[in-house]
């Protein structure tokens, strides 16, 4: 980095596995960065004396620095940098939408490609893996300072709060409803494009932080948040997601066949339906697939019925592509792969056979309108325009709200209209004394990385009530 | 992991099992049930509570051995371990004092009508019971439904044991002697359809528990949504429990049967697996 550097507008390509090939495996399909592709790619980074992406990191992860330590092939340093602040940088470095958030602040970008952060984050992360005896160095466990924290969900809002929670010397117990830990990575994201092994390395590093992670337990049914602050924890952090599925309640919603997307990864990702019969839970993947919704999910749900034998997915969505909430990488690789897109098209019923199995749906065409209150411009029904789609599977991928069991159960703890906690977004601060909340459960359905910023930004606060 | 303390077999087919989980037995109550998960390629599936012991730190479930789980569960013995167990999930059943209280058990239905039953008769309650099987060697835990209620009524399809019929008929008996202030009917759909066809016309509250395909059991994943009233329900959380005069009977039992053929293959994968075990 000694010479004066020219500027280089073009990233290094990741190798992904070939459309044709990997729309019929669960295999990951981006295939990361060669440590030579690495050191070159970070070559590229200007080292901004002001840097943007820093600002663009809800984890606020050292970005130039970990960066230089990857060009100067100092891996050992570069996961050190990470770590620091990222508990979590194999999944970050994946399923980030990175485009939005650091690169999109990246200096590089506003003439050429902005420097690839989350592939070299990525390439930090897996470099560790493969070198475990780097992090085993790396490890100190602090002194308990006697403080109890239990945290509801071990998603990424919760994970990350127990990580930096741990690390300024709490006891954490994370309570998990699933028999794993994870949450939505891993029962929603799919195998193919964040691998369950990597997965649970990320939760084992929490692990060895000294969390402990009780599964099977549905806090609200096996204990209620007010017993666990009665039963000797200091303070409880709620991140229990946003689970409950939405539908779109027209006729014929609850033929056989139809599934929420919820029910439809879990089945695929948790547990493993893939692999059925070897695995017992089955699943209906069909021949002919509608996926309703154009979110990162509605893609997950597309590729994911491709990959369990499809021979045509559908992606309904109501406005055009633009509107799309989905990632422009997810839409690309979605397409490649070969999912259909029916663009300005909307369901308007299900119809089913006697046995009560959807074989059709009924939809009809939409044109924008003006701008609604979300900003993007209103579908509205053409008329005259109606047609059938034969299907033998449905996937209803609208997104979730929240679950109610935990603000249900829990006394003086204050709801939005929504069913969302209400809590102070710098903070994560609730209406009830001693409890935090974060990621889906306070903003509603958003992405891994913000609920990560959140569960940050409650462990920041708590610790700083526990020392005020 | 979840440690079995007690195995009984109580009826071809009928297993009982005592599995240790001290937590859930401390927040247990009538009408809740557990979700299973018997090893690492096992399904969740959701099983009633049949009884608990907070002193023994303990959660008592019946099954009946017919798809894959529940025959890895019926080969369970003492000592052997679950591998996931979750609960209390559910509400629990509406317990008042209702006046009299006719409870209806369909088969394994007597594990969910048992503690209700008991509750029932504690909060002074009339409580009839009336229990139904197939045949007499599927007749379990009649001790146990008689100690719970004033009069116990059981039949039996082939008439081997007990009064010959369905349980509807002597609902209908009763329905027709005297005030019956509330029924709770728990068995297979198709039992609970006709009993709450036969408490209709004469207006009586008809409380059934709805045993849809669960997944997650935390109202998580939709699988368990039931049509009741005309509105989509979730039984996992919003029931099990739902007024049985409003429960669309066929949809449900549509529902139920979606994943016939991949049982069976399943289940057969499963023999085969362990039969080999055995042989070798």
């Amino acid at each position: 980095m000694a010479e004066k550097i020219k500027l280089n507008l073009n990233r290094v390509s990741m190798p992904k596995q070939a459309a044709a090939i990997r729309r019929r495996n669960f295999n990951e399909v981006a295939l990361g960065y060669s440590e030579q592709q690495a050191i070159k790619e970070a070559g590229r980074c200007i080292q901004c004396k002001k840097p943007g992406c820093i600002k663009g990191c809800p984890v606020e992860v050292s970005i130039p620095e970990f960066i230089k330590a990857v060009h100067e092939g100092d891996m050992p340093e570069a996961v050190r940098i990470i770590k620091s602040t990222n508990s979590l940088p194999g999944i970050c470095g994946r399923v980030c939408p990175q485009e939005t958030q650091c690169e999109g602040s990246c200096a590089l970008g506003k003439k050429g490609a902005p420097s690839a952060i989350g592939r070299l984050e990525r390439y930090v992360a897996d470099w560790e893996r493969a070198h475990p005896e780097v992090s085993e160095k790396q490890k100190e466990r602090v002194a308990f300072n006697g403080k109890k924290v239990a945290i509801v969900g071990s998603g990424p809002a919760g994970l990350t709060c127990a990580a930096d929670l741990a690390k300024l010397g709490y006891e954490v117990t994370i309570f998990e409803a699933f028999h794993v830990a994870g949450g939505v990575l891993m029962y929603g994201i799919p195998e193919f494009r964040l691998p369950k092994d990597i997965v649970q390395a990320e939760v084992d590093y929490v692990r060895s932080l000294g969390v402990e992670i009780k599964l099977d337990h549905v806090i609200g049914k096996i204990a209620t948040v007010d017993e666990l602050l009665q039963n000797g924890y200091h303070a409880v952090f709620l991140a229990p997601g946003a689970g409950a599925p939405m539908f779109l309640n027209i006729p014929g919603e609850n033929l056989s066949g139809i599934y929420s997307a919820n029910e439809f990864l879990t089945r695929t990702n948790l547990m493993k339906a893939y692999q059925f019969p070897e695995y017992d839970t089955p699943i209906k993947a069909g021949e002919r697939v509608a996926v309703v919704g154009g979110g990162n999910v509605a893609m997950d749900a597309s590729r994911c019925a491709l990959r369990l034998g499809a021979e045509e997915v559908h992606l309904i969505y109501r406005r055009s592509e633009v509107e799309m909430p989905a990632r422009a990488e997810e839409r690309e690789n979605a397409k490649e792969e070969g999912v259909i897109f029916r663009l300005l098209t909307n369901p308007d019923r299900f119809v089913g056979d006697e046995q009560g199995k959807v074989n059709a749906v009924e939809c009809y065409e939409m044109e924008l309108g003006e701008p609604d209150e979300s900003g993007r411009r209103r579908p509205i029904r053409k008329a005259g325009t109606e047609f059938t789609v034969p299907v033998d599977t449905v996937i209803v991928a609208l997104g979730t709200k929240p679950n109610p069991i935990v603000p249900s159960t829990t006394e003086g703890l204050e709801v939005s209209r929504w069913g969302t906690v209400k809590a102070d977004e710098d903070t994560g601060k609730t209406s009830k004394d001693r409890v935090w909340c974060g990621g889906d459960m306070a903003t509603g359905a958003a992405t891994v990385i913000s609920a990560m910023g959140a569960g940050k930004r409650a462990a920041a606060n708590m610790n700083a009530y526990f020392n005020g | 992991m979840y440690r079995i303390i007690a195995k009984e077999r109580l009826a071809e087919n009928i297993h009982l099992l005592e599995v240790e989980a001290p937590e859930v037995a401390r927040k247990a109550q009538p009408g809740q049930f557990v979700v299973v998960r018997v090893d690492e390629e096992g399904e969740r599936i959701p099983l009633t509570i049949a009884d608990w012991d907070v002193g023994k730190g303990s959660i008592t479930i019946i099954l009946l051995a017919v798809g894959t789980t529940t025959r890895k569960l019926a080969r369970l013995n003492a000592g052997d371990s679950i591998l996931n167990f979750v609960g209390p999930l559910g509400r629990p059943t509406e317990i008042d004092r209702f006046g009299t209280v006719i409870c209806i058990a369909g088969g394994v239905g007597t594990a969910s009508i048992f503690p209700i039953s008991r509750l029932l008769k504690a909060r002074q309650n009339e409580v009839i019971a009336i229990m139904g099987a197939r045949t007499r060697e599927l007749i379990f835990w009649e001790d146990h439904l008689r100690s719970v209620s004033h009069q116990l009524i059981v039949t039996t399809d082939d008439g081997s044991y007990g009064r010959k019929g369905v349980v509807t008929e002597p609902l209908k008996e009763f329905l027709g002697a005297r005030k019956v202030d509330r029924v709770i009917a728990i068995g297979p759909a198709i039992m609970m359809k006709f009993c709450s066809l036969t408490t209709e016309p004469a207006g009586v509250k008809t409380i059934v528990s709805l045993n849809p395909i669960m997944v997650d059991g935390t109202g998580m994943c939709g699988c368990c949504r039931v049509s009741v009233g005309g509105e989509t329900k979730f039984a996992c959380v919003d029931g099990p429990d739902f007024d049985g005069h409003e429960v669309d009977w066929d949809l449900l039992m549509k529902r139920q049967r979606a994943y016939l053929d991949e049982e069976k293959e399943s289940l057969k994968l499963w023999e085969g697996k362990a039969v080999r075990k055995q042989g070798g």
